[in-house]
């Protein structure tokens, strides 16, 4: 008799212990994000009030004085930065994806697990070899330069989501389009491009984020152009907390707002990823 | 609109051989079906017909046109595929529209032509939607109106009805046929489905592992059929199938199958007597044997053989009885109408018109 009783207790004791693994996952995630904001618009004064966990009084004048720094022209190159990344990567990238979605060749396996090995090597490795290598070719402290890294960075990550996005889409579709009239490279930009955009969309969303995110190789290759997480390091290193929390908080504006824009075309990428 | 010739058609995959020389000359205006079971080629064969696939060997030519290294895009071919492949980041006019669009139509005749085709298959008010939002049968139609708003030379079909519910099916078949005989076009029509390839094909080629078994009308292929195979394959039941020894007594032929002797009489002689004493196939249409008591007045030309009945499927329409003879089973297909028990002793009439013997060796028909 106690049977059914219990597997009703199980059933809410179940149903509990999710959602507070889900909250501890939230709050975990959330916290974070909370803080930088809310200190980086509280007052100085409010900041230091060990008697205020939460301030009461807010500012705008740490992003102001960030800006005052000549954050708004590193931001800008942050941009020119990643989107340069995001084509080339995208340049280079597309096509592999592609060869390794739709075509069947030898070598392909051991290819592509070469191309995520290149990822195993801890960047720190080759900063001093890459900084030489730039001076020799004049890349040093171009954003070109700094472009280019990132690419090196984001392209397996660009080979292998383009190609499992193309391999999302039909043969027939694409056989379809060679029966009326188009050729192979007419289908693959009327067809398969216009079908794979969201998904692409996504990907291109991703390397941004990775490209704005990067620090390491940026403030090693960069003196003067600076992108905005190097300014950041060296700027925001000895500024008060408050300065800090506020370039934080620049730091994740431009990643939410995007990850915000992108988030039904994210759900879209992965649902024929894991296809 | 073309005849359409293969010669000696050959297509490898690795080492597995999809397409084993096939030879094929397909009229003018004609629907021809490639009927076979999965993995037999005829897709393949389509393909290849299509420009998606080149031959390892053989040639492929519309009317004296070769076209077997041309791109499909040059063939002025068509295709409507199993799965559809409607585009769908194209709403449906578009969808037809495409072909045109690339051969750089003006823009009203683009247009005449769309409706000319959305019309004919009833597609008119679907125009302006998505793809995603219509149901498996209309997509069907959206994607035989692409094919044919082009105005094909030869219009290829891969097992278009197969992902349709079993109405549909019956219904599109009929249309389709009476679409394809309104505008002439050469048609090869791929299926697995007998019925489809009986009841849509001036003529079906019956392919197994890659080669061509049979080509000819629905009615030859059904009442003739060239072999084992496409005895076995075409009809339902399937055909009874048991093995016997010809044995030539006075100028009379019996077929001696151990459980029972089917005496032929003397108008096979001439025909067997090359086999005589030999192991063959002996092949009978479940519908061209019938009990004694239902025999009807006109058939004369027949032999008995005794059985117990085994087995009863009553269909409504139909009913099947299987008939035990002592070491087989014979299936006899007669009118719903008639019942029968477990374990009753039947008579079963053999038409011997209907009779057919295949060589045991080759698997050809002899009879």
């Amino acid at each position: 008799m106690s049977q059914p009783s219990s597997s009703v207790t199980m059933y809410y004791l179940r149903k509990i212990v999710v959602a507070g693994l889900i909250i501890i996952a939230v709050v975990w995630i959330a916290t974070p994000f909370v803080i930088s904001i809310l200190y980086a618009f509280s007052s100085t004064e409010d900041y230091y009030n060990f008697r205020l966990v939460i301030p009461l009084t807010y500012t705008f004048e740490h992003v102001k004085a960030l800006i005052d720094l000549g954050a708004g022209e590193y931001i800008m190159n942050s941009i020119i930065v990643a989107l340069m990344t995001i084509g080339i990567s995208f340049l280079l990238g597309l096509p592999a994806g592609y060869a390794f979605a739709k075509y069947v060749f030898p070598g392909k396996d051991p290819l592509k697990l070469f191309i995520v090995g290149l990822r195993m090597f801890p960047i720190l490795v080759i900063a001093v070899p890459l900084v030489t290598l730039y001076i020799k070719l004049g890349l040093n402290d171009t954003l070109l330069g700094v472009a280019l890294a990132h690419t090196a960075m984001a392209l397996p990550f660009v080979v292998l989501i383009t190609s499992s996005i193309f391999a999302g889409i039909p043969k027939d579709i694409e056989e379809a389009g060679l029966i009326f009239g188009l050729s192979r490279v007419g289908v693959f930009f009327r067809i398969t491009l216009p079908m794979a955009l969201p998904g692409l969309a996504a990907a291109a969303i991703f390397t941004f984020i990775m490209s704005w995110n990067e620090v390491f190789i940026a403030s090693v290759l960069t003196f003067q152009h600076r992108t905005l997480p190097a300014f950041i390091l060296t700027a925001a290193q000895a500024s008060p907390d408050t300065i800090k929390f506020a370039a934080g908080f620049i730091m994740i504006l431009p990643a939410m707002i995007f990850v915000f824009i992108a988030r039904k075309y994210l759900i879209a990428m992965w649902g024929i990823t894991l296809r | 609109m073309v005849d359409v010739h293969l010669r000696n058609i050959v297509k490898k995959f690795g080492k597995t051989i999809a397409v084993n020389n096939i030879t094929l000359d397909i009229n003018d205006g004609e629907f021809i079906v490639l009927l076979g079971p999965s993995g037999c080629g005829k897709t393949t064969t389509l393909r290849v017909i299509a420009g998606l696939e080149k031959p390892d060997q053989g040639r492929v030519l519309f009317g004296d046109r070769d076209v077997t290294l041309l791109p499909p895009r040059h063939r002025n071919v068509s295709m409507v595929f199993q799965s559809y492949a409607v585009w769908p980041h194209m709403k449906v006019y578009d969808n037809i529209a495409f072909p045109l669009k690339i051969k750089h139509m003006p823009k009203n005749e683009i247009d005449k032509r769309v409706r000319w085709a959305a019309e004919l298959l009833q597609i008119s008010e679907l125009l302006d939607r998505y793809p995603h939002q219509l149901s498996g049968g209309q997509r069907q139609r959206v994607a035989v109106a692409r094919a044919i708003v082009v105005e094909p030379d030869v219009l290829l079909m891969d097992e278009p009805l197969s992902n349709l519910d079993a109405l549909l099916r019956v219904k599109m078949r009929s249309e389709l046929k009476k679409l394809q005989r309104r505008i002439k076009v050469t048609t090869i029509y791929v299926t697995h489905d007998q019925v489809e390839a009986m009841t849509m094909g001036d003529r079906i080629a019956v392919m197994n592992a890659g080669k061509l078994m049979q080509i000819g009308t629905p009615e030859d292929i059904y009442l003739k059929p060239a072999n084992v195979f496409v005895a076995g394959f075409v009809g339902t039941p399937q055909m009874n199938f048991f093995e016997a020894t010809i044995k030539e007594i006075k100028n009379v032929t019996l077929l001696d199958a151990g459980d029972f002797k089917i005496d032929l009489g003397s108008k096979f002689v001439d025909i067997l007597k090359d086999y005589v004493n030999k192991t063959v196939i002996v092949g009978i249409r479940p519908e061209h044997m019938v009990p004694k008591e239902l025999m009807p007045p006109s058939l004369k030309d027949v032999a008995f053989i005794k059985g117990i009945i085994d087995f009863v499927e009553a269909l409504g329409s139909d009913t099947i009885i299987h008939v035990n003879t002592g070491s087989m089973i014979l299936v006899v297909k007669i009118s719903g109408s008639h019942r029968y028990q477990l374990g009753q002793n039947v008579s079963i009439a053999i038409d011997l018109d209907k009779i057919h013997v295949f060589r045991k060796d080759t698997q050809n028909a002899i009879i």
